[in-house]
C-alpha cells in the first residue's frame, strides 16, 4: 500500500461541449487536511463527484486505499471503500429528527419496527466523538442553524465509517462562530487519522487547518505541495494564472451619459448597501465569488426579489419596482442565471417563450395576439441570433444549451429596453454559441443600452467588460479597469470578506 | 442529462400540414382521447343497438354538457398547474341560489345574475388564497368547497327549493339551459360549446391564454418575463367559478329545481374530462379541445354501461378502471416509460 489513501493520476472526464477534467492528478495521506483550490469551473467540484461515484471518469487510474479501481465506481461503492461527500447544499429531510437523518437509508430494525431507542444512542456517541454533547438526538433538523446541521452531515459521514471526508466549501454559509466550531471538529478528525478533502475559497481561513494544497485551473492538474511552502500571492497565482487571450471582441463605444443609477441597495444578507452606475455604451461586469450577492443585487434590480430600501434611478427619473412587471415596462430586463428553472418554460414553444415578454407589443387593445406582429419579431429573433431550429412551434425544452440561451436572450432583444442584464449568460454553453453571445453584447453597447453582464469566469468578465464591479459578502469590495487590472487584483477584492475568519 | 420528453431537434424538419398539426403540443393525446370516444360508441353500438339510435344520441349529447363544462374549468386550473376542488360545491351553490331567488319571485333574468355575482366572487377567494397567499391549492379550494357547500345548504334555509315554475322567463331559463333544442341539437349543447369556443379562443389566441399556460409550465420564469402570477391564477380560477356557475343553472334548469346535493363529486369529473383529454395535473401542457373528448367519454361510459344495464356499482367500477388505464396509457405513450421500470437517480 502507497503512502497515500487516495492517488488518483491522470483523470479526464468530459461533458456535451466540455473538457471539464484533463489529465488532473491528486493525492491524499491519512490525517491530512487537503485544501483542493481553483477558481469556479476549475474542475474542482467534479474531480470531488468522480471520487465519490456521482460521476464516472473517461479516463485514468483511481486507488482507493490501496484497492485500484478497475471499471465504473458507484456511490455505494465509494462508500463502502469509507468515501463521504458533504455537498456545499446540505442534503438533510429538514422534517425529520437530528437521528432520522443520521440513519437515513439504514434505519436499525428490531423485531420488525425502528429501534429508535437504539438510533438515538449511537447518535449521541457519534455526535459527542465530535465534541458535541449538547445535541439532543430527537430535535427536528430544520428547526437548527445551518452550522449545526453541517455537524449533524458530519456525524453521518462518519456513521458509514468514512476514512475519507470531501468537503466542498463547508464555510460558505456558516457565521465565524459557527467556522472556528468547524475548525475544530475537522482537527478532531485530522487527529483520528480521517483524511480530508477541503475546497473553499476563503483563502484566508485555510492557515487555520490545512496540511497541503492542490491547485486546479480550467480543468487542469497545476502543482501540489506543503500550504506551508506557499505564499498566499503564489496560490492565487498558481489558480488564475493563465494569459488573457483576446478571445472576447471588445468594441469600445465612446462612453455616453449615465443610463441608471443604483444607491445604497438593500436586501437580505447578499446585498448589503449596493451602490454603481451604468453608462450608455458600456458594459459593467460584475464579478465575485459564487455567492457574493451578485445575482441577488439583480434579482431586486429586476423586482425579481423586494428591496429593502435603496434608490434606483433610471434616466434621471427615480424608478418604484415592484415586479418584474414594472422593470420590464421601466427598460430593465433580465436574463437570468439558471436557463432551465427560471429562464424558459420549457414545456412551451420557442414562439411562446420569445412572446411571453412582449405580449404588451404584440397584442391588440383587446388582448389578442396579433399572429403576424408575433411572426415578425420571431423571425427577427431567429435571423439575429442563428437560432438553429426546425421551426417555432418546438418545444423550448428540445433545444441544446446554447440555443437555450439563445432564445432567453432573444425575449428581450424585441423590446427596446435601456438597461439588459445578463448574469452567467454563457455558463454550459460551447464557444461558437458563447461568441455569438458577446457580438450581442456588443450591439446592444452600440445601440446605446446599458448592459450588465455578471460572470464568474475571469476571462470572460475581463474581456467583454468596460468596467468591472466586485463584490464580495454581498457587499460592493471594488470596482476596477479591465484593461489596467490584473486577475489577482479582481480575487484579492473578491475574498475580501472583512471579518478574515477569526 | 436530464431526459427531454420532447423529439430531438433534427426529427422535424420541413413538416406536411398533417405533421405540423400533429406536432402541436398535445394534439397526440387529444387525437388519442377522441380515437378513444369513437372505440367506446363502436363497442356499445354493438352492445345495444338503440345505442347509436337518435334519441339515445341526443340524449347523450345533453348529459355532456355539464361534464364538458366543469372539464373546462378544472382544464384550465389545471394548465396554471393548480386544482380547484370548489367545482362541485360552486356548481350546487349556482343551482340552489338561482333556484332560491326564482322561486322567491325575483325575476329570473335578475337571480342569474345574483348567482354569477356570487359564484365569481369564490373565484376570486380561490384565486386570493392560491395566488396571493401562496396556500396549496388543494387546501385553499378544499376550503371554499366545504363553505360553498354550507352556502348551498343555506340557500333555502337547509331544504331543496320547490319548482321554480313556468312563468315566462322561468320556463326559458329551463329551455335556454336544458330543454330548448334548435333542429336536433339541444340548446344547453349550443350554450356549453360557445363557451367552449369562448375560452379556447382565450386560451389560443389571446395574452392570457398564454400566461396561463406560461405559469403552468414554469412560474419562476413566467415572473421573470413579467407575467403577474396573482392575476393570471384568478382568472384561471374566475374561469372555473364561471363555467361551474352554468353548469349548475344547467343541472337546476333539468330538475326545474335546486337541490343542495347538486354537483356532489363534479370537480373530480372536471379532473377527469380534462386529463382524459390530455390535460396535464402538473400543469403548462393540454389543449381544451381534449375537454370535449374528454366530457365525451365519461358521458358514454355512463350513458353506454346504463343502456347496456350493468348495475350501478358495476358501473362506476368500471368507469373508474377505464379512466385510470386511460390516462395510465397517455403517460405511457408520452413518457417512453414501462411499468415497473426504475426511475434512474
Amino acid at each position: 500500500m502507497s503512502e497515500y489513501v487516495v492517488s488518483m493520476e491522470n483523470i479526464s472526464k468530459s461533458f456535451p461541449g466540455v473538457k471539464a477534467l484533463d489529465g488532473v492528478q491528486l493525492h491524499l495521506r491519512a490525517g491530512e487536511v487537503m485544501a483542493l483550490l481553483g477558481e469556479n469551473g476549475a474542475g474542482k467540484s467534479t474531480l470531488m463527484k468522480i471520487l465519490s461515484g456521482v460521476y464516472t471518469r473517461d479516463s485514468g487510474t483511481m486507488e482507493i486505499f490501496g484497492h485500484n479501481i478497475e471499471g465504473d465506481l458507484n456511490t455505494k461503492q465509494a462508500q463502502e471503500l469509507g468515501v463521504a461527500i458533504i455537498h456545499q447544499e446540505l442534503n438533510m429531510c429538514q422534517h425529520l429528527t437530528v437521528a432520522n437523518n443520521m440513519f437515513l437509508g439504514r434505519e436499525l430494525v428490531k423485531g420488525g419496527r425502528l429501534d429508535n431507542q437504539e438510533m438515538n444512542r449511537q447518535a449521541v456517541e457519534q455526535l459527542s466523538r465530535l465534541g458535541i454533547t449538547d445535541l439532543d438526538p430527537e430535535t427536528i433538523v430544520g428547526t437548527l442553524p445551518v452550522g449545526r446541521q453541517q455537524m449533524v452531515e458530519i456525524a453521518k459521514a462518519l456513521l458509514i465509517n468514512a476514512k475519507v471526508l470531501i468537503m466542498d466549501e463547508p464555510s460558505s454559509s456558516l457565521s465565524n462562530k459557527e467556522i472556528t466550531a468547524m475548525f475544530n471538529i475537522v482537527n478532531k478528525l485530522k487527529k483520528d487519522g480521517i483524511a480530508i478533502v477541503y475546497i473553499s475559497h476563503r483563502l484566508q481561513e485555510l492557515h487555520h487547518i490545512v496540511d497541503s494544497v492542490t491547485i486546479m485551473r480550467d480543468g487542469h492538474y497545476i502543482t501540489e505541495g506543503k500550504f506551508t511552502d506557499f505564499t498566499m500571492d503564489q496560490i492565487i497565482a498558481n489558480m488564475v494564472g493563465r494569459e488573457i487571450t483576446n478571445q472576447f471582441p471588445r468594441d469600445t463605444v465612446p462612453r455616453g451619459k449615465k443610463i441608471l443609477e443604483v444607491r445604497n441597495l438593500n436586501a437580505g444578507r447578499m446585498v448589503r448597501d449596493v451602490s454603481f452606475d451604468v453608462y450608455e455604451g458600456e458594459v459593467l461586469g460584475f464579478s465575485g465569488l459564487v455567492g457574493a450577492g451578485r445575482t441577488e443585487t439583480m434579482r431586486v434590480l429586476f423586482g425579481a426579489d423586494p428591496a429593502e430600501s435603496g434608490e434606483i434611478i433610471l434616466d434621471g427619473k427615480s424608478l418604484v419596482i415592484k415586479d418584474p412587471g414594472t422593470a420590464i415596462r421601466d427598460g430593465i430586463v433580465l436574463a437570468p442565471e439558471d436557463r432551465k428553472k427560471e429562464g424558459l418554460c420549457t414545456k412551451l414553444s420557442i414562439r411562446d417563450n420569445i412572446a411571453l415578454p412582449n405580449l404588451d407589443l404584440i397584442c391588440d387593445a383587446t388582448g389578442t395576439i396579433r399572429k403576424k406582429v408575433e411572426d415578425e419579431m420571431i423571425e427577427r429573433g431567429k435571423s439575429s441570433l442563428t437560432i438553429k431550429m426546425a421551426g417555432p412551434e418546438i418545444q423550448a425544452g428540445s433545444l441544446s444549451g446554447g440555443n437555450q440561451q439563445k432564445i432567453v436572450v432573444a425575449k428581450w432583444l424585441a423590446r427596446n429596453s435601456r438597461v439588459v442584464i445578463f448574469d452567467e449568460p454563457t455558463r454550459g454553453i460551447d464557444v461558437a454559441a458563447k461568441v455569438e453571445i458577446y457580438q450581442i453584447i456588443n450591439d446592444l453597447k452600440k445601440r446605446g443600452i446599458g448592459v450588465i453582464i455578471v460572470s464568474s469566469e475571469m476571462p470572460e468578465v475581463m474581456g467583454i467588460s468596460d468596467r468591472i464591479v466586485v463584490m464580495c459578502n454581498g457587499k460592493v469590495t471594488g470596482e476596477v479597469d479591465p484593461r489596467h487590472t490584473t486577475e489577482e487584483e479582481i480575487m484579492t477584492y473578491a475574498t475580501q470578506f472583512g471579518d478574515n475568519a477569526a | 442529462m436530464p431526459a427531454t420528453k420532447s423529439k430531438p431537434e433534427a426529427a422535424v424538419k420541413q413538416q406536411s400540414g398533417l405533421q405540423k398539426f400533429m406536432a402541436i403540443p398535445g394534439m397526440a393525446s387529444v387525437i388519442t382521447a377522441f380515437a378513444g370516444v369513437v372505440i367506446l360508441m363502436v363497442i356499445f353500438a354493438m352492445m345495444n343497438r338503440n345505442f347509436m339510435g337518435k334519441n339515445n344520441l341526443m340524449s347523450l349529447s345533453r348529459s355532456i354538457v355539464p361534464y364538458l363544462l366543469v372539464g373546462i374549468g378544472q382544464g384550465i386550473v389545471c394548465i396554471t398547474g393548480n386544482i380547484d376542488l370548489s367545482i362541485g360545491s360552486v356548481l350546487g351553490m349556482s343551482a340552489m341560489i338561482s333556484a332560491t331567488l326564482i322561486c322567491n319571485g325575483v325575476n329570473p333574468i335578475v337571480a342569474v345574475i345574483v348567482d354569477l355575482v356570487a359564484c365569481l366572487a369564490v373565484g376570486v377567494v380561490n384565486g386570493i388564497l392560491v395566488g396571493k397567499f401562496k396556500l396549496p391549492p388543494f387546501i385553499g379550494t378544499l376550503g371554499t368547497m366545504t363553505i360553498c357547500r354550507g352556502l348551498a345548504e343555506l340557500a333555502n334555509g337547509n331544504y331543496n327549493t320547490g319548482d321554480i315554475g313556468s312563468a315566462p322567463l322561468a320556463q326559458g331559463l329551463r329551455n335556454l339551459f336544458y330543454y330548448g333544442r334548435v333542429g336536433v341539437v339541444y340548446s344547453g349543447v349550443i350554450v356549453a360549446l360557445i363557451i367552449w369556443f369562448v375560452f379556447n379562443y382565450i386560451m389560443s389566441y389571446t395574452r392570457m391564454g398564454r400566461h396561463i399556460y406560461a405559469i403552468g409550465s414554469n412560474v419562476d420564469a413566467a415572473r421573470l418575463s413579467g407575467v403577474d402570477v396573482f392575476k393570471t391564477t384568478t382568472a384561471a380560477y374566475l374561469i372555473s367559478a364561471f363555467c361551474s356557475c352554468v353548469a349548475g343553472l344547467v343541472v337546476m334548469a333539468a330538475a326545474g329545481m335546486g337541490s343542495m346535493q347538486a354537483g356532489m363529486s363534479y370537480e373530480m369529473y372536471g379532473v377527469a374530462a380534462a386529463v382524459i383529454g390530455g390535460i396535464s395535473t402538473l400543469g403548462g401542457s393540454g389543449l381544451l379541445v381534449g375537454v370535449i373528448a374528454g366530457a365525451s367519454v365519461w358521458a358514454i361510459l355512463q350513458n353506454g354501461l346504463n343502456m347496456a344495464s350493468v348495475p350501478v356499482a358495476m358501473r362506476n367500477i368500471i368507469i373508474g378502471i377505464i379512466v385510470v388505464a386511460c390516462v395510465l396509457l397517455d403517460i405511457m405513450r408520452r413518457s417512453g416509460i414501462k411499468i415497473g421500470g426504475k426511475k434512474k437517480a
